[in-house]
């Protein structure tokens, strides 16, 4: 086995570049005679336009197009589609215009785009376009959104509620609570987020007239979605005439997959005008028009039996989606939310309603996480909550309610069948990496300094590993979500892997050459790993809902296997012996009770200089493919721990101890796993404690536009972590993985407001908590 | 950014004249606040006039009972130099604690002081140790240099040499960042000098830095954290933002004097 | 109107006519083709563009190219040795699996280059209390404190085997 197989801490492959200023991100594309794209954007949460003036524009130096929402009609471009409806939630989807048609629903909106010859051109034309906007009532509030008597966003859209949804048994789920000895009920708010990959947005398009195609440079999580929705439904060419090319992806944190207006514009002006565009958000621009993510309003209950055995969970849900739907619109807040609400207990009856409301914002789609944050939010703070009001110690109420090793695979009231998971297990681990026993010790050395110090605890489960097709179609997805991959050969040894996903940071390139180097037997170094290019790679559906390794790894696995079933038939024609009889191991080919032995290399060679290959029966070659479709979901879980400091005289809160143990089945590279955990739990922390999008309620401009208002955690923000393992291989997978991605920004926000609450013995307090807010809850309180 | 000319004087006579001269001239001290700005449209100088290469507006001196820093002094040079720490170590503190390091590499103390963001540092210390801000026409007393936000006594043509700090008996300064911008909610300056206890708060007042008479007369009694914690101090004409409401920052004030007073040195 | 700027970049001399309102960042990357140095905000504070200017960090995006004039410069791609050697810090932040997208990782390298100028020997705190104008969004900060840590000592090391 090669020493940079799975399981190993292989330092990554892309670092190199990335260390030296050589990656190659979509801003630091150039093309030939390229020109610059700048918007005008509506200053108005929701407004009519009365007129658009392009002339003064239209007459400024270098300015090459003013183009507007009348050009794209006249060219027979389409709106930007929304590409899920939730199955059951009778969902009315509005239009979205790439540019204006006449009205703008979010601060940010697209009103018209300017080309010209330099950056600093376009930007001074964007400014001299003339809009007559007529300002209209805005509300942001998803629950005021509702409201009878409400600004109206979409015509075709009463009462702005664009889905009413239910899953669980809602009869069966009152039954319950008519039963029950206890009802515990808290109202919550989950924050909304502005995503912030580092990365602005940026796309560069080249229209070819001499083939009359296209190749779009972009910032995107699936690029193979983006050629899709650009080509086949915005401006009806065929896909194979625009290529998408993702280079290199500086974060995405779900910002990035969903499709955006300014790719399609770039690429439609650049057919436009018969020159290569680029176009590069600023930050304010990211903040504003970035799909946010989360903006819940809730209320839960829960009803449990006289022994704190849970009876029943009901919850509903106000969902903000914002002024359109974003490409996958509904989904975070309805099937990756409401599936996750039995969290890691057995609650034999659950219902929950979600009504999606549209709002004069910036439109809501996947954020880290997506959907399973706001689950266990919701679920790992009421029982907390239960805990404190049944006097039953929180440790052990969620014991009492776990879901048995013993009782997988295990179906939910709300959908989903758990393949696998050993709670008691990783709680057990964890209460001894977090050194759960000596809390009591360190809180008195904190009481000593000044600080109250708080425990947290959240038992976390998520559905991810997205997803077996069935389901994708069932729920109401236009996609299947199976992954591909492809593997080539040279003659020599290379090796070059195809992959559907594409990593925005997550190391695809060494974990991917670590699986081929396992299966294969070959050293990493002669591994490839391509992604993010619809030129090279036939199909993809990228990298969101932690699914790389589990989905698309397992494609590559199973593509290896396919390799070695013809290599196996190529050895034994080279060894002259039946196919029944050669082994494959650690990248040797033998025959059984000889000492005959090829290498894979070896038989590389063999299959591309194919000189005495009996061609009617083996074919040259061993490229393969794979679509690999999964059965299930996979189910990691885990259970961090958080400790926090208050300073009772500011109200400021700092995490002094975090702990994550999760069972993310098998580990191809613990070293990347264990930066994705520590990533998932800063956006995690940062969820609880600093971040919140914020506009304001009367005008609708957004409040948290910029770095100065919105706060990111930073590094000293933060402590260092501890991380731990357990292991429950996934049963349904070739790799027995699970997938991480996402853990750490679905557990932490519970973890750390469950030490909050802690510390200030409250019963609940809404995210962000910042000193503000914490201060007043202490003097509430006190009262 | 718009279009603009940009100059770099070698003296300040060159400097004064370019001033003088253009348009909408605006002087360029470090740039850490205004090509920001201009970057988002938000300014529109005709010509920028580069002091860094002005000799006359550099330097630390410790003149016995004062200490005198060069306008063009970057933020990092305060907080790391040898005479300042000897001589008002609080000073070289707050300087430590502006910005992040590349913008304390730029930053200078005479564009800080001279733009009087409501959220700076250092108008609290100028204010505070009673400086003297020496300008190409005068000198300005601190009580009547800062006027409201972004607003000073300073004239249009007027070029800040250098700031004056009389030395203190003991001074210390403490603030409370906004989490987001890492600038000040809250910064209290409190300094113990030969003619009683100033005392200047940063980052609260809806005009910018004030003087808390309240603070003063308390800690005029009894320079005590305790004592600058009995404070009530009233959240009228106080900023209210997302991050901190009038009612909280009045509430951190004595709080960050409190701490102030207990790291006086 | 445009003006010529010089300076030495990476130790080469470069000279180019651009307009006053050029900032540094955008002479390195539109000037000269060194896109290794990235923009991330407009208000100076995310740190992607931070390199060295005689050898001070600075935030490129916050400085013109003509305030520059004369200048040393040193970017992300101008920290290796001629031979390809990596520097004691990208060496660590590649140990350490101090970056995953890799966007905020030339300026948070150069950033923390310029700590142990600085600081040859920080504590943990004084490692994240330095990088606080550097943002990073993946690493949670944990692997990139780790990095700097151990380049630090080694760098010491260094130092004091050449004495």
């Amino acid at each position: 086995m090669p020493d940079d197989g799975i399981g190993a801490r292989t330092l990554r492959k892309e670092d190199k570049r990335f260390l030296t200023g050589r990656g190659r991100y979509t801003a630091d594309i150039n093309r030939p005679g390229q020109i610059y794209a700048a918007f005008v954007r509506s200053p108005h949460a929701h407004a009519a336009i009365r007129s658009l003036d392009t002339a003064a524009a239209s007459a400024m130096p270098g300015v090459v197009a003013v183009l507007t929402g009348e050009d794209l009609k006249a060219d027979g471009v389409n709106g930007v589609p929304c590409g899920f409806s939730p199955t059951g939630g009778n969902q009315k989807a509005p239009t979205r215009p790439a540019l204006a048609q006449g009205r703008v629903r979010f601060v940010g909106d697209l009103v018209a785009m300017v080309v010209a010859e330099t950056l600093d051109e376009a930007r001074d034309a964007a400014e001299a376009v003339a809009v007559d906007y007529d300002p209209l009532p805005a509300v942001v509030d998803p629950v005021k959104a509702l409201a009878d008597g409400a600004p109206l966003l979409h015509d075709d859209v009463p009462g702005n509620l664009t889905v009413d949804w239910n899953l669980g048994d809602a009869d069966a789920t009152d039954a319950a609570f008519a039963k029950a000895a206890k009802v515990v009920a808290f109202d919550l708010v989950n924050n909304r987020k502005i995503p912030n990959a580092m990365e602005p947005r940026a796309s560069v398009a080249e229209y070819e007239p001499a083939t009359d195609s296209l190749t779009l440079y972009t910032t995107s999580q699936n690029p193979h979605i983006t050629r899709l929705l650009i080509a086949a439904f915005e401006m009806g060419i065929p896909e194979g005439r625009l290529r998408v090319v993702a280079p290199d992806v500086g974060g995405g944190f779900g910002s990035k997959i969903p499709h955006y207006p300014e790719e399609l514009l770039v690429t439609w002006a650049s057919r436009r005008v018969e020159r290569p565009v680029k176009w590069i958000a600023e930050r304010a621009e990211s903040f504003m028009s970035d799909a946010h993510g989360r903006d819940h309003v809730t209320h839960a209950e829960l009803a449990l039996d006289a022994d704190g055995k849970f009876l029943g969970l009901r919850v509903r849900t106000i969902a903000n989606l914002g002024a359109y739907l974003s490409t996958f619109g509904a989904l975070s807040t309805t099937y990756l939310y409401a599936t996750l609400l039995s969290g890691q207990y057995v609650i034999p009856a659950i219902h929950c309603n979600v009504r999606g409301a549209l709002t004069n914002t910036c439109p809501i789609d996947a954020e880290r996480g997506a959907g399973r944050p706001e689950a266990t939010f919701l679920v790992e703070r009421i029982v907390e909550i239960a805990a404190a009001e049944t006097g039953i110690d929180r440790i052990d109420l969620r014991r009492r309610n776990f879901v048995p090793a013993d009782a997988f695979p295990y179906q939910t009231p709300v959908a989903l069948s758990y393949d696998s998971g050993d709670y008691e297990k990783v709680l057990a681990k964890a209460l001894e990496v977090a050194d759960v026993a000596g809390f009591e010790t360190r809180k008195r050395e904190s009481a000593a300094r000044g600080k109250r110090r708080g425990l947290g605890f959240s038992n976390y489960i998520e559905a991810c590993g997205l997803a077996p097709s069935n389901v994708a179609g069932a729920i109401g997805a236009g996609i299947a979500l199976y992954e591909t991959a492809e593997i080539r050969f040279a003659p020599t040894g290379a090796v070059s892997v195809y992959a559907g996903t594409k990593s925005q940071g997550q190391g695809h390139e060494t974990t991917f050459a670590q699986i081929v180097a396992s299966r294969l037997g070959l050293p990493i170094d002669q591994i490839d790993v391509i992604e993010g290019d619809t030129g090279t790679v036939q199909w993809g559906h990228g990298t969101y809902g932690s699914r790389s390794l589990a989905v698309g790894g397992s494609a590559i696995a199973k593509t290896c296997d396919k390799i070695i079933v013809k290599a196996k038939r190529v050895a034994a024609h080279l060894m002259e012996s039946a196919v029944e009889d050669v082994e494959f191991k650690d990248g040797s080919f033998t025959v059984a009770g000889t000492d005959r032995k090829l290498s894979m290399g070896e038989v590389i060679m063999a299959s591309y200089v194919s000189h005495n290959f009996p061609t009617d029966e083996l074919e040259p070659g061993l490229d393969e493919r794979c679509f690999y479709d999964p059965a299930n979901f996979t189910y990691p879980a885990g259970c961090h721990v958080c400790e926090i400091e208050v300073d009772e005289d500011t109200g400021f809160v700092e995490v002094v101890k975090f702990t994550a143990v999760d069972d993310f089945g098998e580990v191809v590279n613990p070293m990347i796993v264990e930066g994705q955990v520590h990533g998932g739990v800063v956006h995690g922390i940062g969820q609880a404690l600093y971040e919140g999008c914020q506009y304001d309620p009367e005008t609708g401009q957004l409040l948290t536009g910029s770095y100065m208002d919105y706060t990111m955690p930073r590094a000293d923000n933060l402590p260092s972590f501890t991380v731990g393992y357990t292991t429950t291989p996934c049963p349904h997978n070739p790799l027995g993985v699970k997938g991480c991605g996402e853990a750490g920004a679905i557990a932490a926000p519970a973890a750390v407001i469950n030490a909050l609450c802690d510390a200030l013995g409250i019963r609940h307090i809404d995210m962000p908590a910042t000193p503000m807010k914490v201060l007043n809850a202490m003097q509430q309180a006190a009262e | 950014m718009y279009a603009f000319d940009y100059h770099k004087p070698s003296t300040l006579d060159e400097a004064k004249a370019l001033l003088a001269g253009g348009e909408d001239p605006k002087l360029l001290a470090g740039g850490q606040t205004i090509l920001p700005t201009m970057k988002q449209r938000l300014a529109s100088p005709s010509d920028l006039v580069d002091l860094s290469g002005v000799a006359e507006l550099k330097g630390i001196r410790d003149t016995g009972d004062a200490l005198v820093i060069g306008a063009m002094t970057t933020h990092a040079t305060v907080a790391a130099d040898a005479t300042v720490k000897a001589a008002i170590p609080a000073l070289a503190g707050l300087a430590s604690g502006i910005g992040d390091p590349q913008v304390r590499h730029r930053g200078t103390i005479g564009g800080s002081v001279a733009n009087n963001d409501p959220a700076a540092d250092y108008p609290a210390a100028v204010l505070a140790l009673g400086a003297t801000v020496k300008t190409t026409r005068r000198e300005i007393a601190a009580d009547d240099f800062f006027q409201s936000l972004f607003e000073t006594a300073l004239e249009e043509d007027e070029i800040i040499l250098s700031i004056a700090f009389p030395k203190p008996k003991r001074a210390a300064y403490a603030k409370f960042d906004n989490p987001a911008s890492r600038y000040a909610i809250v910064g209290v300056f409190v300094a113990e000098t030969g003619s009683g206890v100033r005392v200047a708060v940063t980052g609260a007042g809806q005009e910018g830095v004030f003087r808390s008479a309240e603070l003063e007369t308390a800690l005029g009694q009894s320079m005590t954290p305790e004592a600058a914690k009995a404070v009530k101090v009233s959240a009228d004409g106080l900023n209210g933002d997302i991050h901190a409401s009038p009612e909280y920052r009045a509430h951190l004030i004595p709080v960050m004097a409190s701490r102030a007073v207990a790291a006086l040195a | 109107m445009t003006i010529t700027v010089s300076m030495t970049v990476n130790g080469k001399q470069v000279s180019r006519e651009v307009e006053p309102r050029t900032l540094l960042v955008q002479f390195l990357r539109e000037k000269l083709n060194l896109t290794g140095t990235h923009v991330g905000c407009d208000t100076s504070q995310c740190g992607a563009c931070v390199v060295l200017i005689d050898g001070v960090s600075v935030k490129s995006c916050t400085a013109l190219a003509a305030q520059c004039e004369g200048s040393e410069v040193t970017t992300i791609e101008g920290l290796a040795a001629a031979d390809g050697t990596l520097h004691p810090m990208q060496e660590a932040f590649r140990t350490h699996h101090g970056l995953q997208c890799g966007f905020c990782t030339p300026g948070m390298v150069i950033s923390a280059v310029d700590l142990l100028r600085v600081n040859p020997d920080p504590s943990e705190h004084d490692v994240r209390k330095w990088l606080e104008g550097n943002i990073c969004r993946c690493t949670g900060y944990h692997n990139i404190v780790k990095a700097v840590l151990d380049a630090a000592q080694t760098m010491r090391g260094t130092a004091v085997a050449a004495e």
